[in-house]
């Protein structure tokens, strides 16, 4: 690899000027213009669009800009938090070196890294000694570059001898991994984005694609300026449900009713693919005696939209030449969020939308490495390649490529909300926390400070003081995704690779480097041999061959020249898997896809009178996930300043408002975002920022009982009005260090949200 | 008509700041942004709105017309500039004149900044930084033919009426394809649709 700061740049490679002079940036080059500047091609640290861009790259090697990149999934787009991005590789806030204390009640002092390293290793020994293995845990990130993900899953099991381990990708669309493997027997979205632009017929159920993945609009209006019918299914009227020919204003925890009834139009109608079903999937007369009991009466009663729509979406999505189906969290999020998911599968095979260009399902995933994240074994229940940790055959497999005997490799272990009620019950005593944020992301935040401040020892990784990072013990200071590289893989299962665009502050270091030599002082170094991310790549690609989530055939070569290729890829010359069931064959043994039996039950917290509303979370498009990378960031922190409540007009508040929301597990007051736009009996907040202004303080933190994901996306509330809303706290930094330096942003009282979507008003001057 | 320009289609907007983020990163001005992005029925709709400066040609930007300074130059492809650092005195004149709203003045800097198409980018045969990062493409640029190989039938309007001022300008917005023979709300009308009269 060539170095990305170039010393002498009257050697740089073909100059900024001159790709402007051409009209366009290629796609893989790296330049530099007469200033010294380089261009580095790597793609945005958030969402799981995983938009292509350029960092720019000072002639001293620091990061300080960003440059459109004409990749294939984004085609030069990005939105504001991509534009951003670059704003966190310096940041003020960064921590440079190792933070660490005995008790909590004391402050952080900075420490050298063999002090941390030691404490940590000591802390480990002293637990796992006395109560057992399993009573230390890992949790680890999807935000982490697929070699890091499956170095958590192998340090857990061969440092730490643990069985738990999992990550924060739980709480993101491993409902939709469930469903799919259930049905397909493969753990991936369908088809690619760019067959969107194929389709006769849009349909995208829980996703607020404008706010969560802005740049997936050029698909869904492209495939509009084609003639394809939009139908949005979500409660609230987002950017993209207004232009939608068909909004399906359902009420939250209803979805698996509501496709059920469409189903039952369909096979009402005669619309449904029979030959396709009888050549290609089992279960169907099971699902079809099922849905036969779901009329849309009956449907229009549970979800509160009209009969007629049902029927009208029926007709659309099934008479189409090619409907495709993509949904996201507002499906997922549910204690039937498998079902959910299965209910969206069970109508696009029925109809035969499957396997085909613009025919096909697909789930928009969340955090940036959501799909890669899971699938190399930082998963309670999988181990590389997706296999799974209660087949012996497959333990037998990874315990010889891992050098260990079959004896030493744990069972498989409990989801994180699971993990985090074994920390009040003393049954998990120690913990190290991978670049996540559990205080902020997850649900009932009173059961999670428990947890936590129950534990005997907790380390976390970061590069910024996340709220989870400043109730630990010890904090690790490492590198963001611009100072290493690494590969991730979107939500099209596009493997694509990241570059290394500066090197990290001193005394930052790579998490590969912080596990690896945790794991050397543990006394399993030989197992951790691994300098860099490549080398870590290349065991990942051995661990992953013949799965079907088969890596063997990507290399970083391959990758920086194609922008990208699509897993499952076994061997060098094969171009990947961008669209499947092309062949009608399912990754089951048997070929078929197993359709499965959906029945809707309400969701976990029942409305009662003194609970008539229904809370739902969601993002706004300045921020990302717990925030503790976006709510550092000038720009996003001005255009979205804090969290709001979404109310409908009916319920007599003014925008502004002090509006109280209670739920059975806590009250927080928002200032009222009163609009048309959300149905009268939910109420909307968006879910970035810590308490006391934390949706997750309200949430509920009951489970599916299959994906383990919490239903972040219903629960029972009321509302009330109140003297004053909430301060936002400003995100925790580490010692000696500003929160907000004058110069990043201004932190005057933010302003109530005075749009719909609560984007702060425009700049005006 | 138009040549290469931006056209600005509000039916896709979805009010995500990127063109405003990226307005910030532009070279010429960085670190502000010169892009308006309104919400136009707040409360009711999502609906939002950007606008870049519309770059008047006829009569030739008002802006430039009012100037005591000589500041503002219009370039010979049409793009009227953001104030010349030497000459603007910061007396506002523009933001009074123009009929859009868009100049903005540095009160502490006595100085003018308005968008200026990206002239550091557009003078090398690159978009302007907010219509090439647009993630719904309500900010486009190209030609019209090249908006209408992507979106058939699409219809624009490049001329605004205020009162009994008519005003073309070199960028152009996007027509709903039910409205284009009506009123644009606020009572202005279209008078010109791809250069041919509507009235």
């Amino acid at each position: 690899m060539t170095s990305p700061v170039p010393l002498d740049p009257s050697v740089a490679p073909p100059g900024t000027r001159e790709f402007r002079d051409a009209g366009g940036i290629p796609a893989d080059r790296w330049h530099a213009d007469q200033n010294g500047e380089t261009l580095v091609p790597t793609h945005c640290c958030f969402c799981g669009v995983q938009c292509g861009m350029y960092l720019r790259v000072d002639r001293g090697g620091k990061v300080f800009g960003v440059e459109p990149r004409n990749h294939d999934i984004n085609r030069m787009r990005l939105c504001p938090k991509g534009i951003n991005a670059y704003q966190q590789v310096n940041h003020p806030d960064r921590l440079t070196a190792p933070l660490m204390r005995h008790n909590r009640d004391q402050p952080f002092r900075e420490v050298g890294w063999d002090e941390a390293l030691d404490f940590t290793v000591a802390e480990i020994r002293r637990i796992q000694t006395e109560y057992g293995m399993d009573a230390f845990g890992l949790l680890g990130g999807a935000s982490l570059y697929t070699e890091k993900t499956y170095l958590v899953g192998k340090f857990a099991r061969v440092a730490l001898k643990t069985r738990h381990v999992d990550y924060n990708g739980r709480l993101c669309m491993v409902s939709a991994a469930g469903a799919n493997k259930l049905a397909f027997g493969i753990d991936r979205a369908g088809n690619p984005f760019s067959d969107m632009l194929l389709t006769d017929c849009l349909l995208i159920a829980g996703s607020n694609v404008g706010e969560c993945f802005p740049v997936m609009t050029q698909y869904v209006w492209g495939a509009r300026d084609r003639g394809a019918t939009l139908i949005i299914v979500d409660p609230r009227e987002t950017a993209v449900a207004r232009t939608a020919d068909i909004h399906v204003a359902l009420k939250p925890g209803t979805d698996s009713a509501f496709f059920n009834s469409v189903l039952h139009v369909v096979v009402a109608e005669g619309l449904t693919d029979e030959a396709y079903l009888a050549a290609h999937a089992t279960g169907w007369d099971e699902v079809k005696r099922t849905v036969a009991g779901y009329p849309p009466a009956r449907a229009a009663e549970i979800c509160g939209v009209p009969e007629e729509q049902i029927v009208r979406v029926a007709r659309v999505f099934a008479g189409a030449g090619k409907a495709m189906a993509w949904h996201a969290r507002g499906v997922e999020h549910h204690s039937q969020g498998v079902e959910n998911c299965l209910s969206i599968i069970n109508l696009c095979v029925a109809t035969g939308h499957i396997g085909r260009p613009g025919a096909g399902y697909g789930t928009l995933t969340g955090q940036g490495n959501g799909q890669g994240g899971r699938e190399h074994g930082q998963k309670s229940d999988l181990l590389p390649g997706g296999r799974s940790m209660t087949n012996p055959e497959h333990r037998r497999q990874i315990c010889e490529i891992w050098g260990i005997d079959e004896s030493e490799l744990p069972p498989a272990g409990t989801s994180m909300m699971e993990m985090v009620w074994q920390m009040q019950r003393h049954e998990i005593r120690g913990l190290i926390g991978i670049c996540n944020n559990p205080f902020v992301s997850l649900p009932h935040y009173a059961t999670v400070k428990d947890g936590y401040d129950t534990l005997e020892f907790h380390a976390q990784f970061d590069f910024f003081l996340s709220e989870t990072a400043a109730n630990a013990h010890v904090v690790f200071p490492v590198t963001v995704w611009a100072e290493d590289d690494g590969v991730m893989a979107n939500a099209e299962a596009r493997v694509v690779k990241h570059n290394k665009a500066q090197e990290p502050p001193a005394g930052v270091r790579t998490d590969t480097w912080v596990m690896c030599e945790l794991a050397r002082r543990l006394g399993a170094g030989d197992k951790f041999d691994f300098p860099d991310s490549r080398s870590v790549f290349e065991e990942l690609r051995v661990a992953s061959a013949g799965t079907v989530n088969d890596y063997s055939g990507i290399t970083y070569e391959r990758l920086e020249e194609t922008g990208g290729i699509v897993w499952p890829c076994p061997s060098v010359d094969h171009p990947g898997t961008p669209r499947l069931f092309e062949d009608g064959r399912s990754y089951h043994p048997d070929g078929k896809i197993h359709m499965q039996v959906v029945e809707w039950h309400p969701p976990m917290d029942p409305y009662s009178e003194e609970f008539p509303f229904s809370l739902t979370t969601g993002r706004t498009v300045a921020h990302y996930l717990s925030g503790n990378q976006t709510r550092r960031l000038g720009a996003l922190v001005e255009q979205t300043p804090r969290p709001w409540v979404e109310v409908h007009p009916a319920h007599g508040f003014r925008n502004g408002d002090p509006v109280r929301v209670v739920t059975r597990r806590g009250s927080e007051v928002f200032p009222a975002l009163v609009t048309d736009a959300i149905r009268p009996d939910t109420v909307f907040i968006p879910y970035h920022w810590p308490v006391p202004t934390a949706a997750n303080a309200l949430t509920i933190d009951a489970l599916d009982p299959r994906s383990k994901i919490p239903e972040y996306k219903v629960c029972a509330a009321r509302i009330e009005a109140a003297e004053k809303v909430d301060d936002v706290p400003a995100p925790p930094t580490g010692p000696g260090r500003l929160a907000y330096p004058e110069a990043q942003v201004s932190r005057v009282d933010p302003l109530p949200p005075t749009s719909p979507q609560g984007r702060g008003t425009s700049e005006r001057s | 008509m138009m040549g290469r320009t931006i056209f600005i289609d509000p039916g896709r907007c979805i009010g995500c700041q990127a063109c405003v983020s990226a307005c910030r990163e532009c070279d010429s001005h960085r670190g502000k942004s010169m892009i308006h992005l309104d919400y136009t029925d707040e409360g009711h709709s999502v609906a939002s709105l950007p606008t870049v400066c519309m770059h008047c040609e006829d009569p030739v930007a008002p802006c430039a017309e009012v100037c005591p300074a000589d500041a503002i130059l219009v370039t010979a492809d049409g793009v009227v500039q953001q104030a010349d650092t030497t000459r603007c005195i910061g007396c506002a004149n523009c933001v009074n004149a123009c009929p859009f709203g868009v100049p903005k003045i540095d009160l502490q800097a006595k100085l003018q900044m308005k968008c200026n198409l990206c002239y550091d980018r557009t003078a090398y045969g690159l978009a302007p930084m907010c219509a090439t990062v647009c993630p719904t493409g309500a900010l486009f640029y190209g030609t019209l033919e090249e908006l209408r190989a992507e979106r058939p039938g699409v219809q624009v309007a490049d001329s605004f009426t205020f009162g009994a001022t008519t005003i073309a300008t070199g960028v152009a917005m996007v027509v709903p394809a039910d409205k284009v023979q009506w009123p644009v709300p606020g009572g202005l009308p279209i008078v010109e649709v791809n250069g041919v009269d509507v009235r």
